[in-house]
């Protein structure tokens, strides 16, 4: 039996008319930012972990003070913003994307299998789902933060922890709706397996929404690790993420250091802002029910 | 409508209960939570008296059931580093919180409902545009680089205003719009969205038909109608504020709850931690709660379709 999605019934002619006004400047600023990542060991003019400590707080190339040899200046340790930046953007992305792909997986699964089966498989995952969405994301982070710990592995974890909830939830309603068509139906009569069903009928029809969610969440799960990487419960020290650069920053503001925090800051906005560009494109293109989100 | 009302608290409770499991099994999930909950170098009679007061060594049911019969008296521990009840310690940081938080909503709404007014009256054109970017950098600047970039204009350039602690009026005013920026695009779109919607309906169509100058039709008719969405989910902001504030309160060091739980987390002071995450969580189930039972009250729908 055929895989039958919704969108296969389109003519493909529409389907490229309809992605062919892609957003160029954020899909460039995520691309730039794929790319520093990847060759951060290349781009990155100097070791982002070791300074000179005779080199402190040196300001931008174009301020007076500053040095050609550290483009975007030095922080408290001597050490090369820009360098820090371009390894920070590989924290930041990795963290991101890996996080977002944990929770869709496990949020579209369990959305699935709730909304298919119905009955107490559906009853316990949406009780586990709506007590955990009475936590605020940034706070229940912290909490499993200071259990676990701080690290790179264990922020990627509590953040699919945290998250996975969301896409559960969408994933759930639409599959609620999904359940009562006619090719659902049909599978069934043709004595398809309730997990053939699942995987090959409705999987392919919850998916676009699922990339959707996953596009906007990547803005709020950046902005959770640099949160918690500011609060001194993400990714450690001496680790250049773009949250522990702001928090060393900040206690160079008040004496007008204000690269230090302006620089990362910058780049947090930047990718953030190209995310939800991206996704609030993605979710006009490919799933129209969700434009009310 | 009892029977509504009745399942709907069934519901709340049942998420209650399933928060504090989730937290208590999360705290076991790491092996013993002994080293969580004593202090860092504590004595081994204070380790025994720890173990004892949880029942540590004994089965985790039971462990659960102390856990329960100690959060239900309202016991969450005492705190590390101050030495005293976490509870009270709540309360005393409570009152700050709110206090941030009703003058960031203020911000949020005086930013949000008339930029989202504007946005569905010129839907389409420039203000609609520039709505659309100002929500766009309000999901996208995270509220600690705005207070950051606050302070470094208002505090270090301009010297206007202090940068951290509380006191006064001016201590109040950046992490009230830091906090209450983020809020301000969520507002903005439901107000654009929920006037669109009655800018559509047919009264207001009436209204037009009537002859009625465009002001009043948008002031009195459609306006306060878009405006009960907007509140309502101002009403859950709220608390959400509360609870979200812990990185605005770590920048301006500001001494609300928020500035409790960073605290909480930098000295290791697990009680506190623990306490303050149930507490925020019961308030917001508590809230959703009293939305439900209020909604079903106004509106005979929502009562009927249960």
């Amino acid at each position: 039996m055929s895989v039958t999605t919704i969108s296969a019934a389109r003519p493909a002619r529409t389907r490229a008319a309809r992605l062919g006004d892609v957003p160029v400047i954020p899909c460039a600023i995520l691309a730039i930012a794929v790319v520093v990542a990847i060759f951060a060991d290349v781009l990155a003019p100097h070791d982002p972990q070791v300074g000179l400590l005779t080199a402190r707080f040196k300001p931008p190339v174009w301020q007076a003070g500053g040095s050609a040899n550290h483009l975007l200046g030095t922080d408290q340790l001597g050490r090369d913003v820009l360098s820090r930046l371009i390894f920070g953007a590989r924290v930041s992305l990795v963290v991101g994307f890996t996080a977002v792909i944990f929770a869709g997986t496990v949020g579209t699964t369990l959305g699935i299998i709730s909304g298919y089966m119905g009955g107490w498989v559906d009853q316990v995952i949406m009780r586990i789902t709506d007590a955990w969405l009475a936590l605020p994301g940034l706070t229940f982070a912290i909490f499993l933060a200071a259990i676990v710990g701080p690290s790179e592995m264990n922020i990627v974890i509590i953040l699919a922890l945290v998250y996975w909830t969301r896409y559960a939830r969408i994933v759930r309603g639409e599959v609620l709706s999904l359940k009562e068509r006619e090719f659902v139906r049909l599978a069934v009569v043709a004595g398809c397996s309730r997990w053939t069903i699942m995987w090959r009928h409705i999987m392919p029809n919850v998916i676009n929404s699922s990339i959707v969610l996953a596009t906007l969440m990547l803005g709020i799960v950046i902005i959770t690790e640099a949160s918690l990487s500011f609060l001194g419960v993400g990714v450690p020290p001496p680790k250049p993420a773009w949250g522990v650069m702001l928090s060393d920053g900040k206690q160079g503001l008040m004496v007008g250091y204000w690269w230090l925090t302006v620089m990362p800051g910058t780049c947090i906005m930047l990718l953030v802002l190209a995310a939800n560009l991206l996704g609030d494109w993605l979710r006009v293109k490919l799933d129209p029910q969700l434009r009310q989100l | 409508m009892k029977q509504y009302i009745v399942k709907r608290a069934g519901y709340s409770l049942l998420s209650l209960l399933l928060l504090s499991l989730t937290i208590f099994l999360f705290i076991r999930l790491t092996g013993d939570p002994t080293a969580l909950l004593t202090e860092p170098g504590a004595s081994n009679a204070d380790i025994a008296a720890i173990q004892h007061k949880f029942g540590l060594d004994r089965p985790i049911w039971v462990q659960y059931g102390l856990f329960m019969f100690n959060l239900v008296r309202g016991d969450l521990g005492d705190s590390f580093y101050y030495q005293t009840p976490v509870l009270e310690l709540y309360q005393a940081r409570l009152p700050n919180s709110l206090l941030l938080g009703v003058v960031a909503m203020a911000f949020s709404l005086v930013l949000g409902i008339p930029t989202g007014i504007l946005a569905a009256i010129r839907v389409g054109r420039f203000w609609d545009s520039a709505g659309k970017l100002f929500a766009l950098l309000g999901l996208s600047l995270p509220s600690f680089l705005v207070g950051l970039l606050l302070i470094l204009f208002f505090s270090v350039y301009l010297q206007w205003l202090p940068s951290s602690g509380s006191g006064t009026f001016w201590h109040l005013l950046m992490p009230a719009f830091a906090l209450g920026w983020y809020f301000a695009a969520a507002h903005m779109r439901l107000t654009r969205s929920s006037m669109l919607e009655v800018l559509g309906s047919e009264y207001v169509k009436l209204a037009r038909l009537k002859g009625l100058p465009e002001a009043i039709v948008i002031g009195k008719h459609a306006f306060k109608n878009a405006l009960i969405p907007v509140l309502t989910l101002a009403g859950i902001n709220l608390i959400q504020m509360i609870n979200v504030a812990i990185v605005v309160e770590t920048v301006f060091a500001w001494p609300g709850i928020g500035r409790l739980l960073y605290e909480g987390v930098t000295f290791r002071d697990f009680p506190v931690v623990q306490g303050v995450v149930l507490l925020g969580g019961t308030m917001i189930v508590v809230v959703n709660l009293l939305i439900d039972i209020i909604y079903a009250m106004v509106d005979p729908r929502i009562r009927m379709e249960q």
